[in-house]
């Protein structure tokens, strides 16, 4: 997978061809700007990830694709095929709706055959496909229920059967799972990848929950202010931000600039170290080759139950957040650590200047 | 024991007791309504439906209040009086179809299309005509319709003519009038119909007069047949629009109005009352089915 897109109107990336394509897209509400100049190019079969704060424009670009709003300047291709100006019903895609916009009056069978229905399948082949795509969201038995009667995992589930049976060459996904509480989103991110894989279907994915960009993406984008800040691979944003606001927003901040940084690495820059990288020596200890230090007061513990975050103030001015697995430790040992005198060390290649 | 009350409480005994008593609350909260709702209400549709079984002495006027099926038996039979039903009832749900067929778009575009101000603005609109009398607005559409009103001066240049007193100019006015009971039902159930469901139906490749079949017309139809209960219901008990841009034309409320208040025969206008009552009381049944009644 590329580490980043190339802004090119005949872009081959990497081996597979583009199944999406945005040139220059932008969409303003009135005054407002929503989106600003995004250019984008989606592999086919690809999981892309538009991950970024509320506000930050990466559900208008879904809606832009699916043909709900008309760019205000650019333009968007659909393998191969200008579709800027297309209705939605033009358009080989489909949308997974954060609120699922199940039809209330309708069975979930009648859900899922619907976008057959309107296209005049045949009724045999319909019922059929529409009892397979239930299937494969383990869902086979519920045809007969109303949305109404579901729980809000199924619906999501109603809602993926209802998209994939049109059998679309990309699939949009608007924060599917955010209505869902933290276990069963755990297990829908799982299955959600399992079905990608197996499908094969492009999903480009928004969500503002930037641990299940990182668990389910190949590739993800980071959008702030109506612009793409980053796209790369998960390990990619996450490890080599490109700014602070991709550091910030992706984990934790952890930012050393100014004069700490001039101090500690012998430049002025701003460097992003993630927390977990960073190892909480004795203060006497020294940094081995390859590696870099920085001395500090342990101000504050976070026993978190699986690890712990050390807030430590650093000699050199600032702070750093550092990460550490309870690998013996338990919470009454790593709580006398406040107030503690201790070294921080990681190793060179963990600094990542973020501009 | 001696209860020790706070000194502020006090004066409140009369809230407390109250508080302590829910059946009497209740009966403070509803007697007066009830009593409305039994006398005022109840009773003269009890009198009314009584009145009809009664007969008249058609020398003094007197009535006689013996049980007798006369009126309901005229009323039955005579050819005139199923005539003036049935164009009633005609009338009546052309007025409801044409106001259907009006309120739908304006609605949709007030609850899905407008900006929010525009929305507000556009509500006030729909409302202001049910704040004026009822009699001014007949009587607005009466100057309109005369022979020299404006409706003929605009159109004589074109050599053509407006519908003058007639049928046609009761069903317009009683659409104009009873417009705004069709538009708020309607545009309340729009409101509530998610937006997303209007994306979803044509992301899964409905184009817009799907959308509206399949879509939007059922989830909404609770609506419009909450508000083709006012249309119809007022329409088959109007009289004085009739009668004042009707010309020769006679309803249903006419005839009753003539037999009760205009010195006719009471039992027969109260059995002719009795036809209407039943009409509507059919068409609520009729309209229960959808899901209506929940929607009021």
């Amino acid at each position: 997978m590329p580490e980043a897109t190339q802004v090119s109107p005949t872009a081959e990336v990497g081996a597979a061809p583009v199944a999406v394509s945005l040139r220059g897209l932008s969409k303003s509400f009135g005054d407002v700007v929503a989106v600003d100049g995004v250019d984008l190019d989606i592999l086919d079969g690809e999981f892309l990830t538009l991950l970024g704060p509320s506000g930050s424009g990466k559900t208008t670009v879904l809606r832009l694709i699916a043909g709900f709003e008309m760019p205000t300047a650019g333009g968007i291709e659909l393998n191969g095929q200008d579709v800027t100006n297309r209705a939605p019903f033009e358009r080989d895609v489909n949308t997974v709706f954060q609120d699922y916009a199940l039809f209330p009056h309708m069975s979930v069978l009648q859900n899922v055959e619907y976008g057959l229905r309107v296209k005049r399948v045949p009724k045999g082949e319909r019922r059929q496909r529409a009892l397979e795509a239930l299937a494969s969201v383990q869902l086979a038995g519920f045809d007969e229920r109303k949305p109404a009667q579901m729980s809000g995992g199924q619906r999501q589930r109603v809602a993926l059967a209802r998209a994939l049976v049109n059998r679309p060459s990309v699939l949009l996904l608007d924060e599917p799972l955010g209505a869902l509480d933290l276990k069963l989103r755990e297990q829908m991110q799982v299955e959600l990848k399992q079905l990608q894989r197996q499908v094969g279907i492009t999903f480009i994915f928004v969500t503002h929950d930037q641990e299940e960009a990182l668990t389910m993406s190949d590739r993800i984008a980071v959008f702030n202010a109506g612009r793409v800040e980053q796209v790369g691979t998960p390990a990619a944003v996450y490890e080599r931000p490109l700014t602070p606001f991709v550091a910030g927003f992706v984990g934790t901040s952890n930012l050393l600039q100014g004069t700490a940084a001039q101090q500690v690495l012998g430049n002025a820059g701003v460097f992003s170290i993630r927390p977990e990288k960073i190892r909480i020596a004795n203060a006497l200890d020294a940094p081995a080759d390859g590696e870099h230090a920085a001395a500090g007061v342990v101000r504050e513990v976070v026993y978190a139950g699986a690890a712990t975050r050390f807030v430590v103030d650093l000699e050199a001015g600032g702070y750093l957040v550092a990460l550490q697995q309870n690998l013996q430790t338990s919470s009454m040992d790593v709580l006398s650590m406040r107030g503690r005198q201790v070294q921080l060390i990681w190793r060179r290649e963990h600094e990542t200047p973020v501009g | 024991m001696p209860a020790i009350v706070p000194a502020e409480a006090r004066p409140h005994r009369a809230s407390a007791f109250l508080h302590r008593h829910p059946g009497v609350r209740l009966g403070a909260l509803l007697s007066a309504p009830m009593l409305w709702y039994f006398v005022m209400y109840l009773a003269a549709l009890a009198l009314l439906f009584l009145t009809a079984f009664w007969s008249q002495d058609s020398f003094t006027s007197q009535i006689i209040r013996e049980l007798t099926f006369e009126n309901v038996e005229e009323v039955l039979t005579t050819p005139v009086y199923r005539s003036v039903t049935l164009q009633t009832i005609g009338v009546a749900a052309t007025v409801t179809v044409l106001c259907i067929v009006l309120a739908l778009p304006a609605a949709f575009f007030a609850a899905k299309v407008a900006r929010p101000r525009a929305r507000r603005a556009l509500i006030v609109m729909f409302l202001v005509p049910l704040w004026a009398s009822y009699l001014v607005k007949a009587y607005a559409w009466r100057g309109l319709l005369s022979e020299s009103g404006v409706i003929n001066w605009v159109l004589e240049p074109f050599g053509l003519s407006g519908p003058g007193f007639s049928t046609v100019a009761v069903i317009l006015v009683l659409t104009y009038l009873w417009l705004p009971y069709m538009i708020l039902p309607i545009y309340v159930s729009l409101d509530r119909l998610p937006n997303s469901l209007l994306d979803a139906s044509g992301d899964l490749g409905a184009r817009a007069g799907t959308t509206f079949r399949s879509v939007v017309l059922p989830i909404i139809l609770p609506g419009i047949a909450a508000g083709s209960i006012f249309t119809f219901s007022l329409s088959m008990g109007d009289y004085i629009a009739v009668s004042l841009v009707g010309g020769d034309e006679l309803l249903l409320g006419n005839v009753i109005y003539n037999n009760i208040a205009g010195g006719g025969n009471t039992p027969l206008g109260a059995a002719l009352a009795l036809v209407s009552v039943i009409i509507i009381m059919l068409y609520l049944l009729l309209v229960r089915r959808t899901g209506a009644l929940k929607e009021l």
